[in-house]
């Protein structure tokens, strides 16, 4: 049961000059003796996957505080109209602190940028990509560390573009997060139009970069790297979440950095490709809105840039979950003390997911003048999509069918999971069928949805996989009653903030818009609004638990061993935490991740290493 | 349900403290292809996606476009058709020069090398030329969407062939101080994948952009 592997291979005489990539079948490679790293070679110029995905966590994090603000500040805005804002009235002297329209719009673009490029896919694909597959698979670090490394570096820029826009005249990119064009394109279409769109351009680009090189390391080291007899079809799901989740990175998001490259080339060198043929902004031509004194190219499509946009950014709404459903298995599992329920079967359906989410992107665009007749095969494609969901879900449910279930903090999670994304699924079913779209579309009802996917779904995911792994991460354990607490607030917070937000929609209240009660049908919502906005204060300030319990655990918590929770996979046989090389023996796998409650054994668990 | 599960044990030293001295176990599961190898694949694929995007909004656009000028009137297409010519020859030198590389022959792979990375500056430079004369003629990216869309896929494409040109410039610099021992030619064999990507994409673009 503990770790007492003997290295059974001799000892290769000398070979590890090789670099990680050369190594042979069942290399053992000598290890000269580590000597502590200084401060800076340890924790900045890492190549260490653990570190590196400590890095990804801790700046996603702080991000999450950043885009976090920037959503009370929205629904402040929406409760309160105009009223002058606490902590920012100073930078609105002329309005008397209320916040201007425009800055609302920049409010709600980089809420949404920021929460979905650098707080849920560095954290889904970075943080946990890099933490946990190696230690998953077996492997003593990734395929390529030095890569690895780069892939962080290259979030520097991007970090630091993102946070340069917010200094620049006119603001920081208000076109929305999708930045449609011409609104992103044209200088004259609104402030945020100016030097803060071609910020948010760079940012996009240099984040595409870094999820690139993630993504080619991420799929090298699950097939090339896995320990001896872990065959594809006994990796955790945990780790075919991941791989897939690259897999659609690696094909999708290029398309978006050729897009975005092409809106900067339009921003910056006058093209023309999302400029149409005789265009009016604001009663100007583009050559008198093209920037600097040159006259700008027309003749392009602004209906294109939609496409290519939803080309990569519908399939990342599918990175944004295709993760949070692989850490959700593990710990259903786990925690219920059960099998998972159909485990070839879930990645089926999550390649499936994986596969239909590259062919419905048009069903973002129904009311976008794109083609009607698109239109329906985008519906058809995207309603098929409930089929391997379905399945999914079903599977978590026979999963803790009879479990014996230890309702422990990351289960809590791991089950709100299971159900908000039951709800976010269901409404998106509904809502991909093109009439009831073209009702709905770019109301609230939108809002909601999206936000139960990926705030209750795969943040509450994540919540459940920071609770559930910080044994391996620190080698101690998350203050187990202060994360009940953690969590019975934000579950009943989030569902206060967002369920709401189905009726608003239903009503007809239009996203994006700074004051709507301007127009006399939506007065009457403004009291939900409250409502909803007290709600979202409440889970904002409740997250504080999880904050002070996270830094508090990382250096007073329980210390506990290798395998606090008894789970099977090989993580759970590496020291808490993990040293250089991650596993102090060899390892031999036998079994599948999920053998709970085997009648072969006294324990409840057979670790995949266990020989029987 | 088990609302308070049994409590987790405390750290045990004698099971879970990490044992000393310990080799670095490094195990090789898949396919018997090498994991760089493997790993430029996917870069590949994801520089097809790249490229799909930019072909992809060239014939959207050209498509959408009532009128598209005769690439003919615009382009010196018979240079660039010497250009081509260059670089598919480049392609076939930088197959040389892997082979050599693999029979561990320095000297023939620094020959064949050197033939490379001087074939794709010359590509970089009769594309370099093409763009002043262009520039001078006052046919600048702005003008009309002809020429944004030229400047974007051709640009790119240079960009690619000049990162092909200073990759493998940096192997031969390595093969004439160091020398590239035979069982490291994958180094060269990685560079050359990226090489004839490369070129093969120069096919296509100039298929699509200098010929229909």
């Amino acid at each position: 049961m503990n770790p007492v592997a003997t290295p059974a291979a001799p000892h290769a005489p000398h070979t590890s000059h090789l670099e990680p990539g050369e190594g042979q079948p069942g290399t053992v490679r000598e290890h000269h003796d580590h000597h502590e790293l200084g401060f800076f070679r340890k924790w900045i110029f890492s190549v260490d996957h653990k570190v590196i995905g400590l890095q990804f966590l801790f700046s996603g994090l702080v991000f999450l505080a950043l885009g976090g603000m920037m959503a009370m500040a929205i629904r402040y805005q929406l409760a309160w109209p105009w009223r002058p804002m606490p902590g920012l009235a100073w930078m609105f002297p002329a309005t008397g602190g209320a916040i201007t329209p425009e800055f609302y719009t920049m409010l709600f673009t980089m809420h949404g940028t920021i929460m979905i490029f650098f707080v849920m896919i560095p954290l889904l694909t970075g943080a946990f990509g890099n933490f946990l597959i190696p230690l998953m698979i077996g492997a003593p670090d990734m395929a390529f560390p030095k890569l690895n490394m780069f892939g962080y570096w290259t979030m520097i820029p991007a970090f630091f573009f993102m946070i340069l826009g917010f200094f620049v005249e006119g603001g920081h990119a208000a076109g929305g997060w999708t930045s449609y064009p011409p609104l992103s394109t044209i200088e004259a279409a609104a402030p945020g139009s100016l030097s803060g769109q071609t910020c948010w351009l760079m940012g996009l680009t240099w984040v595409g970069v870094s999820s690139m090189m993630g993504a080619v390391n991420y799929v090298t080291t699950i097939v090339k790297m896995r320990a001896p007899g872990l065959t594809m079809m006994r990796l955790p799901l945990s780790i075919w979440g991941l791989m897939i989740t690259s897999l659609l990175q690696l094909f999708a998001l290029p398309v978006l950095t050729a897009a975005s490259i092409m809106q900067l080339l339009d921003r910056v060198l006058n093209t023309g490709f999302f400029t149409p043929t005789n265009l009016l902004v604001n009663n100007l031509t583009p050559d008198s809105f093209a920037y600097g004194s040159e006259a700008a190219a027309a003749g392009g499509q602004p209906l294109l840039w939609q496409h290519l946009f939803w080309f990569y950014s519908h399939p990342a709404v599918y990175i944004l979950v295709l993760p949070a459903m692989g850490f959700t298995s593990d710990i259903l599992a786990i925690h219920a003390r059960k099998p998972i329920f159909g485990y070839k079967p879930m990645v089926y359906s999550m390649s499936a997911i994986a596969g239909l989410g590259f062919i419905v992107w048009g069903h973002h665009m129904f009311t976008s003048g794109m083609n009607p007749a698109l239109g329906m095969t985008f519906m058809v494609s995207t309603v098929m999509i409930a089929l391997p969901s379905a399945i999914k879900v079903f599977n978590w449910l026979g999963t803790l069918w009879g479990g014996r279930i230890h309702l422990r903090t990351p289960m809590l999670f791991a089950c709100a999971f299971v159900s908000m994304f039951i709800i976010g699924g269901l409404s998106g079913i509904w809502m991909a069928a093109t009439p009831v779209d073209i009702y709905i579309h770019d109301t609230y009802i939108v809002v909601a949805h999206f936000h139960y996917v990926v705030f209750a779904g795969s943040l509450f995911a994540i919540f459940a996989a920071i609770y559930h792994w910080f044994p391996k991460m620190f080698g101690r354990l998350m203050n187990e009653t202060v994360g009940k607490i953690h969590f019975v607030g934000s579950f009943i917070f989030t569902n206060m903030t967002f369920y709401m937000m189905h009726q608003l929609g239903v009503a007809g209240l239009m996203r994006r818009t700074a004051d709507p009660y301007a127009y006399d049908v939506y007065a009457h919502l403004q009291p939900i609004n409250e409502f909803i906005t007290i709600s979202a204060f409440c889970m904002f300030a409740w997250q504080i638990f999880f904050v002070l319990n996270f830094f508090h655990s990382m250096f007073w918590g329980k210390r506990v061993g290798r395998n606090p929770w008894k789970a099977a996979s090989l993580e759970w046989d590496a020291p808490s935490p993990p040293g250089h090389g991650n596993f102090d023996h060899q390892l031999e796998v036998y079994r599948g991740a999920y053998e709970f409650g085997s009648p072969e054994v006294e324990e409840d668990y057979i670790p995949q290493t266990r020989k029987i | 349900m088990n609302i308070s599960p049994a409590a987790i044990p405390a750290y045990d030293p004698a099971v879970d403290a990490p044992r000393p001295h310990h080799p670095i176990y490094d195990y090789d599961s898949g396919p018997p292809v090498n994991r760089g190898k493997f790993a430029i694949w996917l870069f590949l694929a994801t520089e097809i996606m790249f490229f799909t995007g930019l072909i992809g909004t060239y014939i959207v656009l050209r498509m959408g476009s009532a009128t598209w000028p005769d690439p003919a009137d615009r382009l010196a297409v018979d240079i660039t058709a010497l250009n081509t010519f260059f670089l598919i020859c480049s392609s076939a030198t930088m197959v040389k020069g892997v082979e050599r590389a693999m029979l561990g022959d320095n000297g023939g792979l620094i020959k064949w090398l050197a033939l490379t990375v001087l074939i794709g500056s010359i590509f970089v430079g009769i594309q370099a030329y093409e763009y002043t004369e262009l520039i001078k003629d006052g046919n600048l990216p702005n003008v009309d969407i002809f020429w944004s869309t030229f400047y974007a896929m051709t640009g790119f494409h240079g960009i690619h062939v000049a990162v092909g040109v200073i990759w493998n410039l940096c192997i031969l610099i390595a093969a004439i101080f160091r020398k590239i021992p035979q069982e490291k030619y994958m180094k060269v064999e990685l560079a050359g994948l990226y090489w004839h990507f490369v070129d093969l994409v120069w096919v296509l673009l100039f298929t699509i952009v200098y010929l229909m």
